[in-house]
């Protein structure tokens, strides 16, 4: 807002060697803060499957033994969280989307991810191919925590964090664009931390 | 999901420090008087950003404490954490006449209005108490006879925000029910639970199944998770249960 003020007697952190690696706003987080709007949903490996749905010639669907015959990766990268936090050298490992994708034939320029416990978030399906996107299972060397997303979350580092949805079950692919949960509740529809695009309007 | 709200863009206001009030030892209410503000909704919270004289920006997210009828006053009640960057001035240094940029109000799915009824049940962890605080504040504006109960849990009684308000909310009204617990240090002829929340506490505190209470949990992410996870095995319906956790760090988020 106006361009004179300051905060009387704020000096802030000095700016650290990891500064440029932090997109504007947002601060170094060393522990991993847990964020979801209700409890975590619990569904039996047996019983979890992932699917890729809606405008497509053929609906797709793997079971948990299935999704583990796909060809994986392992990926280390930064996360950046709406709620201000960043966190560095995250390690991964998962299917990229442009694996799942191959599988079907569509003509749908966006996708809708769905979860357990019924959170949505959508994607334009540029930013999701070509190596931009991932579901993954497992975090730094070990099987994704419940309380992260586990058994299965999508991993979306180069939008905030909220686009990366815990507990992810499929991809329903749409023509049209249409916001998901927290798109709804007031969060930017697209959400690029670099542009810090945070809420409607930034 | 159960409303979708138009927002307008959230724009960086100023507002005046009016009032700062020591809860406990950690932590501190900020009253702010915002000419512009728009009003908010008892759960909200808003992005409260900090400039140093040459120019570096500090951001953080804090959890509104009054009542949207208190407007256009907005009271914020931050807690302390010994390396934060950010709470440590506001808690410290910020008085009364001091400007505050923020803006808000933010997240339109953690927040209870009185026409949502009940019954209502709330779980706070320490400062997690805060945008709890705010509806129950808003239910005692509006004249609310939604029957309410509230679990809280603190370390010690010294640890207890608004401990002689929620008394006081109490007193006034048969239809609200506070039930504390405090884990670690307890005084003589303490009456309340003395241990963290487990299955047989809430099995006493919660509203019976059948009577689908409207649940809202607000806390460090390991009591979050404990107290969600009982509601859904004592058979809660999940989609009526909302959460707020904050991290390690303290700070607030209700989405990632």
């Amino acid at each position: 807002m106006s361009e004179n003020f300051f905060s009387r007697g704020f000096r802030g952190r000095r700016k650290s060697e990891l500064s440029e690696r932090l997109p504007p706003g947002q601060y170094l987080e060393r522990d991993f803060p847990v964020l979801s709007a209700g409890p975590t949903p619990q569904t039996p490996l047996a019983n979890w499957d992932f699917s890729i749905v809606g405008e497509v010639d053929q609906p797709k669907r793997w079971t948990w033994d299935e999704f583990h015959t796909l060809p994986r990766e392992t990926i280390t990268l930064d996360i950046h969280c709406v709620t201000k936090w960043s966190k560095l050298d995250t390690r991964w490992e998962g299917v990229s989307l442009e694996t799942l994708l191959a599988q079907v034939a569509t003509a749908a320029n966006y996708v809708i991810a769905f979860c357990d416990g019924g959170y949505t978030t959508n994607l334009p399906l540029e930013e999701v191919t070509e190596g931009k996107a991932w579901v993954v299972d497992t975090y730094e060397g070990e099987p994704l925590a419940p309380e992260h997303g586990g058994p299965a979350r999508l991993l979306v580092p180069h939008l905030y964090f909220w686009k990366s949805a815990k507990w992810v079950r499929g991809l329903r692919l749409i023509d049209e664009d249409e916001p998901g949960f927290w798109e709804s509740l007031g969060y930017n529809n697209h959400g690029d931390p670099w542009k810090e695009e945070r809420y409607w309007g930034d | 999901m159960e409303r979708r709200t138009l927002l307008g863009r959230l724009i960086w206001q100023l507002g005046e420090v009016v009032a700062t009030q020591p809860e406990t030892a950690r932590t501190k209410s900020i009253t702010l008087n915002l000419p512009g503000w728009s009003g908010h909704r008892a759960g909200q919270h808003v992005d409260v950003r900090l400039t140093a004289e040459d120019g570096y920006q500090a951001q953080r997210s804090y959890s509104i404490a009054s009542s949207p009828e208190e407007a256009p006053r907005v009271t914020l009640t931050v807690e302390r954490l010994d390396d934060g960057e950010v709470s440590p001035y506001l808690t410290e240094e910020l008085r009364v006449g001091d400007k505050l940029e923020l803006r808000g109000p933010i997240g339109g799915y953690f927040v209870w209005e009185a026409e949502m009824g009940g019954p209502l049940l709330l779980v706070a962890g320490g400062s997690g108490i805060v945008p709890l605080m705010a509806m129950l504040r808003h239910r005692s504006a509006a004249e609310s006879t939604v029957a309410t109960r509230l679990l809280y849990s603190s370390r010690s009684l010294e640890d207890v925000i608004y401990r002689d308000e929620l008394d006081r909310l109490m007193k006034r009204s048969t239809m609200l029910e506070v039930a504390q617990t405090l884990t670690r240090a307890h005084p003589p002829g303490w009456t309340g639970y003395s241990r963290r929340i487990d299955l047989q506490m809430l099995r006493e505190v919660a509203w019976p199944v059948a009577q689908r209470p409207l649940t809202f949990i607000c806390g460090p992410t390991p009591f979050v998770e404990t107290a969600a996870a009982i509601l859904v095995e004592l058979g809660h319906e999940p989609a009526r249960i909302k959460t707020e956790r904050f991290g390690p760090t303290g700070e607030k988020h209700d989405g990632e």
